[in-house]
């Protein structure tokens, strides 16, 4: 199960990329495993803004349905259309094209704050057992 | 002994025995001893099958079968031919006795003909996609404003015109109970009996979430769809069609094309006895943009293992056994017999027959009210009319025809206080010329007695 | 019968006519159409229905009947849906002309023996429950449900003290919490004890003058009786809650215990469970309410009365809830419904919940040790294993269900109730015979076997079946819910 480096990582599985003063959002390899087949990624319209902690979405595999948590407060400034019709991605390639949203991050501070890799693997050692 | 138990003394000995128990009370030690001391059913003893039947044939004998008085009554249940296959293939105990198909390798036949249901749904009603069936058209017109709730979450006023069925509109009340902060307004209806669409352009606005009307409405006059749904469209609203009479569908404009969002129907029309109001089956089609805001069961089309074509349970996430509190509905168990009456009735009378038996539908309510016309008793409403119509009747005459074994329709005056002598009228296919003759003659004599003779 | 069969869109030919309608042609019909306002008119001719003969129809829906497995050609050991016998005497009665032409609008007096039948099927529900008045009008169990909890919401309102949150416990029937949020209540869950019961201790804990009621399945989904239950009641009632019991499980309880006498408020009953009346593939159902006095003002309209002219309806019941669905109930169902009691009576009704635990305990003790049985409570009606023994060998629950369709058996309910991991609710019904049931714990003791000797045979069941294991997944990931006119 990969976690990279240069993500930060959420106690809810989601990961965090940020590029520049923007992050893209995604949910985590484990968390996609943990879901099983992905069926359907429901998401923010573009301009939404949501607290740190906030449910901005919605994923469903066949069996379970899971809130998606901003990880850091923000806005919406793009969503990941293609999920629409092929939210196989998210179990494909969950830390590339199957990203979720981007968003203008208005406290840096927050994104210190988040796990890094390495604290984010032994978190989910801990989940397991 | 009913004989529905097969435990032979010498079974239940070697069972007991098995489990390591001396007797089948052994097995309700757990339970409380007070509750169990209080616990015998204060019931007589059963009946054998021969005494059953007696007995409720018994009952039977005290209602009103159809075959005794000229009943002319339809207000949101309806007489109509069923083609005997139909009851033939229901009582097959491979669909009687299955339940919902969660094993779809075993469940084939409940799975592929629910999808024929559901595309029957959706074409008769004009949209892309209908669900596996609601419990009737009353709570599916409840559950069709939950779902634009939904669809709309900022939005708080519904708009129910007051020619929808008082049913239909007594069942959204109790349902938007639980949204809390959802209001209710009435739109009246016109002097020629369909909803005043003039009066509704002046009070839509943006809180409004939708306008929900009836197709044909309570009174049989065929409303305005097209205008109400621009109306409610200008506002960014949803329009919600309800229907009690959708064989109307095989000769008018269906909901779809006239740009209503929801349209719900009660479907006992296809296939299922009046049998005192229930059950029925609600039809619940829609646009395939909203399916995933969409309450109760649906089917889909997929493939097995080895890429033959098959139907599943699909889009589960919705339901209530998994998204829990947050679940589109918590409808669980449906109508699927009635749905399976449905299809098998709609498949049976096909495009030919479903478009004959409508025709025959609106001739022969049309005769009726031309004859009461000429008789002098006249419509109540001007708008157009399928099978249902509303007439002002003498004072009285009502009363006298149930006495000579003629229901003259409903007395209105029941739902409506505001239209007193007011008689619902419904003619079908199902009426014998005799019938209606009965029922002309009685209505329109000049006196009572005269009716009488 | 593995023949194929299209959809009945796909079969037919243009012009063909299955049930003629005398006197109306295609150009008469078309002459009906044109006396509607243009506006009004169906222009597409219903383009796409059928046309096709009696006979393909007929043999289009047998051929799918034949595809389906039921409870009538065999075991159907869904857990908590009480998958019985159906008595086909009851279809018999549905169908006698009074009762099945019978309109919903005629005058109470011509519907007499209707009424005394609904009046009797009421009462029979008092005397089972031990409580006071009964609502027939529900259309299924989930509708009962919201109706109990609108219920329980208008009791609380109606004394000043709207309250927000409902108490459920985690062995709870599945459509509680969507029942209980669909009346705008917030849901607390509270776990099961270590021995899959509901204490009282963790109920009086979370209980405060917020909870307008807990919602207790009992036997639970775990199909357990709750020990506790009177104490649980207690608790609830001590902060001015309602206590409302899912009664999806009464095939254990009949002659056994009264909810009333338990300290339940308000219930559900599930006709085509305990009451035998058919599953039809998903419905009709029937979900009869049941209530203390105390909350008999609200029960919806129209009410039943007996007056000195005969039974009749009203709607005069100012406090009423309103209305849950048209006319009376699924009045088919309740006939069904009604034939059984009549046919079994008081002590008929309690037999049955005797032998259906006899039977869950049957299959229990002679499966214990083939597969892990997750709570050693004492059982009533159904039993709950886990596939936690067969984890090793790559074999799930899932497997396990598709394998005993193999072996000509429906499946229990699996993955539920979700306090189990790996879940088979395994309800036998009190109308099998011991031998089926041996047959039955014969197959899930071969399918152990199986699972470690030959374990993708389990894994890739069911090949006997008419289609192999259908792929949910692409059904979800792009929608086909019709057909569609090529």
């Amino acid at each position: 199960m990969e976690f990279p480096d240069d993500l930060r990582y959420t106690q809810e599985h989601e990961w965090l990329r940020l590029e520049g003063n923007e992050a893209l959002v995604g949910i985590t390899d484990f968390a996609q495993d943990a879901l099983g087949d992905v069926v359907f990624v429901e998401l923010p319209s573009i301009g939404a803004t949501f607290a740190s902690g906030q449910a901005f979405g919605v994923v469903e595999s066949n069996k379970t349905v899971s809130d998606l948590f901003a990880p850091v407060a923000g806005r919406v400034t793009a969503v990941n259309h293609v999920l629409r019709d092929e939210p196989e991605l998210v179990n494909n390639d969950p830390y590339g094209t199957g990203w979720m949203i981007r968003l203008v991050v208005t406290d840096r501070e927050q994104v210190n704050r988040l796990l890094d890799a390495e604290a984010y693997r032994t978190f989910v050692a801990q989940q397991r057992t | 002994m009913s004989g529905y138990t097969p435990h032979t003394d010498a079974d239940i000995a070697a069972m007991l025995a098995t489990i390591g128990v001396p007797s089948i009370d052994a097995l309700f030690a757990q339970i409380p001893a007070a509750l169990r001391a209080n616990a015998g059913i204060d019931l007589p003893a059963g009946l054998t099958e021969p005494e059953l039947i007696a007995h409720v044939q018994a009952l039977a004998a005290r209602n009103s079968d159809g075959a005794g008085p000229a009943v002319f009554l339809g207000g949101g249940a309806y007489p109509h031919w069923i083609p005997t296959a139909v009851d033939q293939i229901l009582l097959r105990s491979e669909f009687l006795t299955a339940y919902t198909p969660y094993q779809p390798e075993v469940s084939q036949g409940t799975l592929q003909a629910t999808f024929e249901f559901q595309t029957f749904a959706a074409l008769l009603l004009g949209f892309e996609v209908a669900n596996a069936s609601m419990y009737d058209g009353a709570s599916a017109t409840a559950e069709a404003v939950l779902m634009a709730r939904r669809i709309l979450p900022g939005r708080r006023t519904v708009w129910v015109s007051r020619a929808l069925h008082p049913h239909y509109r007594a069942v959204i009340a109790t349902y938007v109970r639980g949204l809390g902060d959802v209001t209710i307004r009435e739109i009246p209806f016109a002097t020629d009996g369909r909803t005043d669409l003039a009066g509704l352009r002046k009070t839509l606005d943006a809180d409004t979430l939708a306008v929900v009307l009836g197709q044909p409405n309570v009174f049989g006059v065929l409303e305005d769809v097209t205008g109400a749904a621009e109306l409610a469209t200008a506002v960014g609203a949803l329009t919600v069609t309800a229907t009690a009479e959708p064989l109307a569908f095989a000769l008018v404009r269906p909901p779809g094309a006239c740009g209503a969002d929801v349209a719900v129907a009660e479907a006992q029309s296809f296939g299922l006895p009046v049998s005192y109001g229930g059950p029925g089956v609600g039809l619940f089609a829609t646009h395939e943009r909203h399916v995933r805001s969409m309450p109760g069961r649906i089917v889909g089309e997929t493939v097995d293992a080895r890429g033959r074509r098959g139907f599943v349970l699909t889009l589960a996430t919705r339901e209530q056994h998994i998204r829990r509190e947050r679940a589109t509905s918590n409808i669980c168990t449906n109508q699927g017999l009635c749905a399976l009456a449905v299809a098998i009735h709609l498949s049976l009378l096909g495009r030919h027959g479903l478009r004959a038996v409508a025709a025959l539908n609106y001739r022969a309510a049309h005769a009726v009210a031309d004859r009461l016309a000429s008789g002098g008793v006249v419509r109540r409403f001007a708008g157009p009319f399928f099978n249902e119509f509303v007439v002002r009747a003498p004072r009285g005459r009502w009363e006298a025809l149930v006495q000579d074994g003629v229901i003259a329709g409903f007395p209105l005056a029941r739902w409506y206080p505001e239209l007193e002598d007011a008689l619902l009228l419904c003619v079908t296919e199902a009426h014998a010329a005799r019938d209606v003759d009965r029922l002309v003659r009685g209505l329109t004599a000049p006196t009572v007695r005269a009716a009488r003779t | 019968m593995l023949l194929d069969e299209p959809l009945v869109f796909e079969r037919g030919a243009a012009g063909r006519i299955g049930w003629p309608v005398a006197h109306i042609s295609e150009s008469d019909t078309d002459a009906v159409i044109a006396d509607l306002p243009p506006a009004l008119r169906r222009d597409d001719g219903l383009a796409g229905f059928p046309e096709i003969s009696e006979l393909e129809a007929v043999r289009h829906f047998v051929r799918l009947s034949q595809w389906n497995y039921s409870a009538a050609t065999t075991l159907y050991p869904l857990g908590s849906c009480t998958m019985k016998y159906n008595p086909v005497v009851n279809e018999a009665v549905a169908r006698l002309p009074g009762f099945a032409a019978l309109h919903p609008l005629v005058p109470d007096q011509l519907a007499q023996g209707a009424l005394e039948l609904i009046a009797a099927l009421e009462h029979a529900l008092a005397a089972v429950s031990g409580l006071d008045a009964v609502s027939l009008q529900p259309a299924a169990g989930a509708q009962g449900e919201l109706l109990g909890m609108l219920l329980i919401r208008a009791y609380h309102t109606d004394r000043g003290d709207p309250r927000r949150r409902v108490l459920i416990p985690s062995s709870a029937h599945g459509t509680n919490p969507a029942s209980a949020a669909l009346c705008g209540y917030d849901v607390t869950e509270v776990p099961v004890d270590a021995r899959g019961l509901l204490p009282a201790r963790a109920v009086a804990a979370v209980m405060d003058e917020s909870v307008a009621a807990l919602m207790v399945t009992n036997p639970n989904t775990l199909g357990l009786f709750e020990e506790e239950i009177e104490a649980v009641a207690a608790a609830v009632h001590a902060r001015g809650g309602l206590v409302y019991m899912d009664g999806a499980n009464v095939n254990a309880l009949m002659g056994v215990a009264k909810p009333a006498d338990m300290g339940i408020d308000v219930m559900q009953f599930n006709l085509h469970k305990t009451f035998s009346t058919p599953h039809g593939g998903g419905g009709p159902g029937a979900g009869p309410v049941a209530v203390r006095a105390s909350i008999a003002d609200y029960l919806p309209v129209p009410r039943l009365v007996r007056t000195a002219a005969g039974l009749g309806w009203t709607d005069d019941a100012p406090k009423a809830v309103g209305r849950m669905r048209s006319f009376y109930g699924n009045f088919g169902v309740l006939l069904r419904a009604y034939a059984y009691v009549a046919r079994l009576g008081g002590p008929g009704l309690a037999e049955v919940t005797r032998l259906a635990v006899l039977n869950a305990n049957y299959v229990r003790a002679r499966l214990c040790g083939t597969y892990h049985l997750p709570y050693a409570t004492p059982s009533m009606h159904e039993c709950v294993f886990s596939d936690r023994d067969l984890q090793d060998f790559g074999v799930s629950t899932l497997d396990v269900a598709k394998r005993l369709l193999d072996y000509g058996f429906y499946a229990p309910t699996i993955y539920f109730p979700l306090v189990v991991k790996g879940a088979l609710m395994i309800e036998p019904t009190e109308t099998e015979t011991r031998e089926t049931l041996d047959r039955f714990v014969e197959a899930l003791t071969a399918i152990a076997d199986e699972a470690r000797t030959d374990p993708s045979l389990v894994r890739n069941a069911p090949q006997r079946t008419v289609l192999a294991r259908l792929d949910e997944t692409r059904a979800a990931r792009r929608p086909i819910l019709r057909w569609h006119r090529r």
